[in-house]
């Protein structure tokens, strides 16, 4: 049973080698390589949870012979535990989805280097999963941004091209921030293991020193993780990144990477600067307000798309921006609200992207509007699972979506500002209305009555509809089952403090 | 303040340096110099950590002749997190590099505006 402690170890360093073979295989092998990989990763992240599960408690592993103050650590507790496997298990659904789309799309000979991003992007969202030191949490932040740009940028076409230029700019400029708040962070405390910084954070707030410092550090962290998490004002990157990547990409970009982001933000406001501290901070302020404006801009930037893949792309504002608002609630409830719904948005906007793959291939490859007429008809898995996904996203009971919206009115409910309550129910009714505006508009379109029958699907893409039937699933279940998810959320933040 | 501002002119130069680079970085228009400003943004918050870690009179923890007592030395850890930040800088510069070389040949123009321009026009 202790051997399990190693695996999240194995599991980062299984997929970093994978990636490095990857990158000298043919296309071929490659692909049975990362899929083996990230399967694999799935069953140890699997131990892993059932280990913390039973034993209830949290692990540090130590790398290396050097102890706490120096070396590095890994830490998994519950939270950790429930993520890594819901992750792996985001990651091997999108690249199975997506697989035909993507042979159609990148070449035979460089579809191996697609591959190398998958294992380095899944290494590095476990890194960021599971590490306990701020400095190794940046450096797998930088290769997350390499491997994303990659994913972006392997379709070749030069559109793609240009929207993983910009959405690099944007990431460095995230990352430089991160960087040097980084730097301030280990001045003032001159640690870079978590517990011990939270340690000397606390002994700095108790003694009054350093305060504006530390609060600067914080305010530059937070913001360059929102940039690369495509919060509200800094989202512009977004919606042409989403749709020019092919779709295997876009599910990946918007279900694991910017969720793996906001994860660490999360861990680092309660493991490194302590979540009473936090409470404190008025930073959390502008996540709010942004988190706010963003759910209602991003929705209705949505509804003026004309193209299905950048409505989904600006639907993903808006609910980053739900993720942002739970956060900035600035309580123990909001944050739970916020962690639901990382699960429960990525559940469904994966499968909206493979689904939203499968209705274009039906539609002569467009996402445009007119052509997608009657899709659903074509398609009528692909139909259904979008279908599904609209009804998360609007919030329609038995659906994860609608949970997690009782879970931010819930905390909005017991929040201590009333104003912070008003603004929040007032804002996800809007945004729920915008939302069923936009989705209900796509749903029809698709289901729209067409007696074209040229386009009827050519070639059955079985893995697409297997993938579409265990998404569906999954989604159900996640509604269905949602207080046990939650309650194992809840005693993970705890553990996480 | 302006005093305590002199006397850590290190920190003040890194901080002046930064903002030099972040705004170059977003606001910018050639890629090449986008990539300029990259660079110094990452060097100003390598100089921050430098100066952070040395101490006026001290030296590096090399023993040669018997270890002294610990006032005698500097923390290495920032020169360790300096190297590390220059391997993750250079990498991305070189992906950075690579794509500007491919929009060049693609659009015959480093301005990203007029790259953005012309891709809206090729779509429609």
């Amino acid at each position: 049973m202790d051997f399990i402690r190693n695996f999240p170890f194995i599991g980062i360093f299984l997929c970093m080698s994978s990636g490095v073979v990857n990158s000298v295989l043919p296309g071929k092998w490659a692909k049975k390589v990362s899929i083996t990989a990230v399967t694999l990763n799935l069953v140890l992240s699997a131990a892993v949870l059932y280990y913390v599960i039973t034993t209830n408690q949290s692990y540090v592993y130590v790398m290396g012979h050097h102890p706490a103050p120096w070396g590095n650590e890994i830490r998994f507790g519950i939270l950790e535990g429930i993520f890594a496997t819901f992750f792996c298990m985001i990651m091997l659904l999108s690249v199975l989805g997506g697989i035909q789309r993507l042979e159609e799309d990148i070449s035979e000979k460089r579809s191996n280097l697609f591959y190398v991003m998958v294992n380095l992007v899944m290494a590095a969202i476990l890194a960021l999963v599971y590490t306990n030191d701020l400095f190794t949490g940046y450096v797998f932040v930088e290769i997350m941004t390499i491997g994303a740009c990659g994913l972006i940028v392997v379709r070749g076409e030069s559109r793609s091209l240009v929207a993983s230029v910009k959405y690099m700019i944007m990431s460095l400029i995230g990352s430089g921030l991160i960087l040097i708040s980084l730097s301030l962070i280990y001045d003032l405390t001159g640690h870079l293991l978590m517990s011990n910084i939270q340690e000397e954070v606390a002994q700095l707030v108790e003694s009054g020193r350093y305060i504006d410092p530390l609060a600067t550090a914080i305010a530059l962290l937070s913001v360059g993780i929102a940039i690369k998490s495509a919060l509200f004002p800094f989202h512009l990157w977004l919606p042409d990144t989403y749709t020019y990547a092919t779709s295997t990409s876009s599910a990946i970009l918007s279900s694991l990477i910017s969720k793996a982001y906001i994860f660490l933000l999360i861990k680092v406001f309660y493991r490194v600067i302590g979540i009473q501290v936090i409470f404190q901070n008025k930073i959390l302020h502008l996540l709010f307000a942004f988190g706010i404006a963003g759910m209602i801009m991003g929705s209705v930037s949505a509804i003026r798309q004309n193209d299905l893949k950048r409505m989904i792309a600006y639907s993903s504002v808006a609910q980053i921006g739900y993720i942002y608002m739970g956060i900035g609630m600035g309580t123990t409830i909001g944050m739970l609200a916020a962690v639901f719904h990382i699960m429960s948005h990525s559940a469904s906007k994966s499968m909206m992207f493979i689904s939203a793959s499968g209705l274009s291939s039906v539609s002569g490859r467009s996402c445009r509007f007119q052509k997608l007429r009657g899709a659903a008809h074509r398609n009528k898995l692909a139909g259904f699972a979008f279908l599904i996904g609209g009804f998360a996203m609007i919030g329609i009971p038995m659906t994860a979506g609608f949970i997690s919206k009782v879970y931010f009115a819930q905390a909005a409910v017991q929040s201590p500002s009333n104003i912070k309550m008003i603004i929040t129910i007032i804002a996800l009714g809007i945004s729920t209305i915008l939302n069923a505006v936009y989705f209900m508009r796509a749903i029809i379109v698709i289901y729209r009555p067409t007696d074209s029958h040229e386009d009827v699907v050519k070639r059955k893409d079985i893995l697409m509809s297997a993938v579409l039937i265990c998404f569906v699933i999954f989604n159900f279940a996640l509604g269905l089952h949602s207080d046990t998810v939650v309650d194992y959320m809840r005693a993970g933040l705890a553990m996480f403090s | 303040m302006a005093a305590h501002l002199l006397q850590n002119y290190y920190e003040t130069v890194a901080v002046i340096l930064f903002s030099i680079g972040f705004t170059t970085l977003l606001l910018h228009r050639n890629m090449i110099k986008k990539i300029i400003g990259l660079n110094i943004m990452d060097t100003a918050v390598y100089l921050f950590l430098a100066s952070k870690g040395y101490i006026e009179g001290r030296m590096a923890p090399i023993v040669t002749g018997g270890v002294q007592e610990m006032e005698a030395y500097i923390n290495p850890i920032p020169a360790g997190l300096v190297l590390t930040g220059i391997v993750v800088s250079v990498s991305v510069t070189a992906v950075m590099l690579a794509l500007t070389i491919r929009l060049y040949r693609r659009y015959g123009s480093l301005d990203i505006d007029e790259i953005t321009m012309k891709a809206r026009k090729e779509e429609s």
